[in-house]
């Protein structure tokens, strides 16, 4: 029997489920997929936005100002990179003036700090590298960037320390009162609960219906993304978001933590949910859109692209509601939901405690990550240290990023460590770079086979069917 | 550490580079190589056709990495394998690390570049479509068949017919695997003929030409791709699109070679091949850094890598015993007409040992024309030829004596031949 129990492992369920880690609690995390962040949390922009998009009164802007706030100590804690570099968003012409004066005025009563209208030559001489016809823009300096799937895991990481339990690779088939608990079934068997989180994104209004809680639906909003190698990480220092329209934020041009440049999203809706296809024509959109903002967008640096899916909600704001007694939806997360996150996660455990659920803070909860430090962002005497300890960090893997062995073993043997290749480019970035794994992905596979030990045709890139290696040769 | 030559890289131009700077009176040599032996790439090409050149005999390419690695051997010159260099630095100081001796700096007298390329990817192309298991570079398939054992898969479609692709095929095929065609973008393939006849004409696998892979399919593992033919600007045609059922798809789409340490030590680039300018003695923008093989422009065939390789350590020992000779009457070789690039960059006739080879590509598939090569008083040397294409290396040799005569610069162009 669990007290808590979290559907979905994306970044809400983590910053909830670490949220009760504070808790002499027994808390499950289930997850359908076969890692943290596998869904919306892992092609997300990584933008934590400062909060004058979403209207006045709405949860978005009510949640999106705290987050924004509670970031830069979170990741100091969990030792995950996060940059404040601030964001614009450009103005053409008249009308689009009068748009950002609105963010403006909305920024302000949200109650966002450090905002304000810059004319063109300011802007300009901030980032010599957009349009010559922007004419001015509204720049919040608290915005700032963070990788979304390395927060979401060490969020989960930190949580499994102080004693939240993870089931990966479970699906969520039926949910149901038994007496006074609910009994949560699954591929995997059957779980109880006295109570229960609904954080399962794109597919929480299924999990609401299980509850019975007041319908609403998600509408899957598929968005495309462009990623530039780092020699293009310099075009812009900050993000760059274009007017809003109905669509969305519009296109924008950002740098990522690791020092690369990534365009999108577009919006389009699609009719399966986990579709994560891109398209010709999307790519196109989205190339079109960043050229707008930016000259000297240089194609020939692209080295992947990709794609993420909303997880709008029907009801036009984040659902954080009570759908039947002792359970809480933190449903229709979509963005700024990973901005959002932090906060969210106290007021969904308020929620639980209002209905009973007894909090005894933990004497001995751990806020910090252990051994978090890849090799390359070491100091010189750390690195010396590091060698002298143990060899694997001298064996350099991902060419392109510089990941030792020692790295990726990291990476597996930590709590919730990788199973997959591609949980080992989320966790330590192998295969992230220019190459694409095209000189890493064998010697990871290999990796993972021996610490893990099983065979290599066992590994897997993702989830499961996603086999790497059919066979031995002749 | 101090040394005299630090050779980055050592594979068939390392170690070419290696035995001739020693040959050449230097014996303070240190190769670097990052994988767990010497020999590089040609390592994992187990298939045969290696050497005709230089050995005139068809070896593989293992046995054609051992002649040179027994070379090194019994000269005693040094190298340290599993050692990746972190860092170059114009005043030719190198970061190193390896599993023994951890993190190493080494201050060199001259280097020579010798990193060679990697493959172009999926995502360097956009593709569109899903993210799923069974997508490769040829390459790394085959490391993963001729190193590990393992086969990647049943079905295959492979996109590129440059070489490695084609050896690809015959290699999958041998393995028991269907491998359902080769589509090539360009109305011309981009490997060598003999490659076509020998891996995919003697298999009756199929060689589109003018066809792309527009989609990928498969949420887990790839399920097939859509090819399309495509119009003269390379965009797919509305209503040719086809379904391939497939679970791997194979990408030969191109090498690049990889500069980012050169970058890093300020040496210019070419972005035609985006390889170092480099001089007659395969000297780069960076006085002392030499680089020579597929880290300056990628070739077909090993031999003119290692003929290539012997001239940078030949140029490199001059170097550091002060006999070679400051660049002050220098002139440029220019690719015009039909000619992509030419590689070396730029002669200062009084270093040229004997003659210069001078490679270059052609930008198109051209029959019947001469190429010429011609400087400010008119033509220097010209030669008939049935057929170029892009996919095969040109090699012109100039003597010292023609090249000591040029007047400031050196065109290589390709014209019609008259009817």
């Amino acid at each position: 029997m669990f007290d808590v129990i979290i559907v979905g492992a994306g970044i809400v369920g983590v910053s909830i489920a670490r949220e009760l880690s504070r808790y002499d609690l027994k808390c499950l995390v289930i997850e359908k997929s076969s890692d943290i962040a596998n869904g919306s949390t892992k092609a997300n922009s990584g933008i934590l936005h400062a909060g004058y998009d979403a209207k006045e009164g709405t949860l978005k802007a009510k949640f999106n100002v705290l987050g924004s706030q509670m970031y830069e100590e979170i990741c100091k804690e969990l030792d995950v990179p996060y940059k404040r570099n601030g964001s614009l968003v450009l103005a053409f012409d008249d009308e689009d003036t009068k748009q950002i004066e609105t963010l403006y005025e909305r920024g302000l009563k949200n109650g966002v700090k450090e905002l304000s209208i810059i004319d063109k030559n300011t802007l300009l001489s901030l980032e010599p590298n957009l349009q010559e016809n922007v004419v001015g823009a509204l720049y919040a300096k608290t915005a700032a960037i963070v990788s979304p799937f390395e927060l979401a895991i060490a969020l989960a990481e930190n949580a499994n320390e102080n004693g939240v339990e993870f089931m990966l690779n479970t699906k969520v088939d039926k949910i149901y009162k038994e007496k006074d608990h609910f009994v949560i079934e699954t591929n995997k068997g059957a779980f109880k609960s006295n109570y229960i989180v609904n954080a399962a994104g794109l597919f929480s209004d299924e999990i609401n219906d299980m509850l019975g809680g007041e319908k609403f639906r998600i509408i899957p909003r598929r968005g495309e993304y462009c990623l530039f190698d780092k020699s293009s990480g310099n075009l812009v220092t900050r993000t760059i978001f274009q007017p809003p329209s109905k669509k969305g934020k519009g296109i924008l041009v950002a740098p990522t933590v690791h020092g690369n440049l990534f365009v999108g999203p577009n919006a389009r809706e699609i009719d399966i949910r986990d579709d994560v296809s891109t398209s010709r024509e999307g790519i196109e959109e989205i190339i079109r859109g960043a050229n707008r903002s930016v000259k000297n967008l240089n194609l020939r640096d692209i080295i992947t692209s990709f794609a993420g899916v909303r997880a709008t909600p029907s009801t036009g704001d984040f659902v954080i509601n009570i759908p039947t007694k002792n359970a809480v939806n933190a449903a229709g997360i979509e963005s700024p939901g990973l901005t959002a996150a932090p906060a969210i996660a106290p007021y969904v455990v308020s929620l639980l405690e209002n209905q009973g659920l007894k909090l005894y803070k933990k004497a001995n909860f751990i806020n910090k990550r252990k051994n978090t430090k890849l090799f390359i962002n070491m100091t010189e005497d750390e690195k010396r240290n590091a060698l002298s300890v143990n060899s694997l960090y001298g064996r350099i893997i991902c060419r392109c990023e510089h990941i030792t062995e020692g790295d990726i073993v990291n990476a597996i043997k930590r709590p919730l460590g990788a199973r997959t290749v591609d949980g080992v480019k989320k966790r330590v970035r192998a295969g992230m770079g220019r190459c694409q794994g095209g000189f890493c992905m064998p010697r990871v596979v290999e990796i993972l086979s021996r610490e893990l030990n099983v065979p290599m045709t066992e590994i897997l890139k993702s989830e499961e069917g996603s086999y790497i290696l059919t066979g031995r040769t002749k | 550490m101090e040394r005299d030559l630090v050779i980055i890289g050592g594979g068939p131009a390392g170690l070419a580079a290696a035995i001739e700077a020693k040959k050449n009176g230097i014996d303070d040599i240190l190769i670097l190589e990052r994988d767990k032996r010497l020999g590089g790439i040609l390592q994992q090409c187990i298939h045969n056709g290696f050497g005709l050149h230089v050995f005139k005999e068809q070896l593989t390419g293992p046995e054609y990495a051992q002649r040179f690695i027994d070379e090194v051997e019994a000269l005693g010159i040094d190298y340290k394998l599993e050692t990746m260099v972190l860092h170059l630095s114009k005043d030719k100081r190198i970061t190193a690390l390896n599993p023994k001796d951890g993190l190493i700096e080494i201050k060199a007298k001259a280097i020579i570049l010798a990193m060679g390329c990697r493959e172009r990817t999926r995502g360097a192309l956009n593709i569109p479509g899903s993210r799923p298991a069974g997508i490769f570079t040829a390459g790394s398939a085959q490391r993963f068949v001729n190193m590990e054992g393992y086969m990647v898969g049943k079905k295959v479609v492979i996109l590129g017919s440059g070489d490695i692709g084609l050896i690809m095929a015959r290699r999958m095929t041998l393995e028991g695997a269907e491998v359902k065609m080769v589509v090539e973008i360009m109305p011309y393939s981009t490997g060598l003929k003999r490659n076509i006849v020998q891996c995919l004409e003697d298999f009756d696998i199929p060689l589109l030409f003018n066809h792309t892979v527009t989609k990928i399919h498969g949420k887990h593992r790839v399920e097939g791709v859509t090819i399309a033919r495509v119009n003269e600007n390379k965009r797919p045609i509305e209503g040719t699109e086809k379904f391939v059922e497939c679970d791997t798809l194979l990408l030969s789409v191109g090498l690049i070679p990889e500069n980012e340490l050169s970058r890093e030590a300020d040496i210019d680039i070419n972005p035609i091949t985006n390889g170092a300018y480099v001089s007659e003695l395969m000297e780069t923008s960076v006085e002392g850094i030499f680089a020579c093989g597929n880290v300056v422009h990628v070739h077909d065939l090993v031999d003119y890598v290692t003929m290539e390789s012997y001239l940078a350590g030949y140029g490199a020992a001059k170097y550091i015993k002060g006999e070679r000779i400051k660049w002050e009457k220098i002139f440029k070789t220019i690719a015009m007409k039909g000619i992509r690039y030419v590689v070396p960059n730029f002669i200062c006739p009084q270093n040229i040992r004997e003659e210069v080879n001078f490679y270059m590509r052609v930008n198109d598939v051209y029959k019947n024309v001469y190429l010429v090569v011609r400087d400010k008083k008119g033509v220097i040397y010209k030669i008939k030829k049935n057929h170029v294409s892009p996919g095969e290396m040109e090699r012109i040799k100039l003597s010292k004596e023609i090249l000591q005569r040029v007047d400031e610069e050196l065109v290589f162009e390709l014209k019609e031949v008259e009817e």
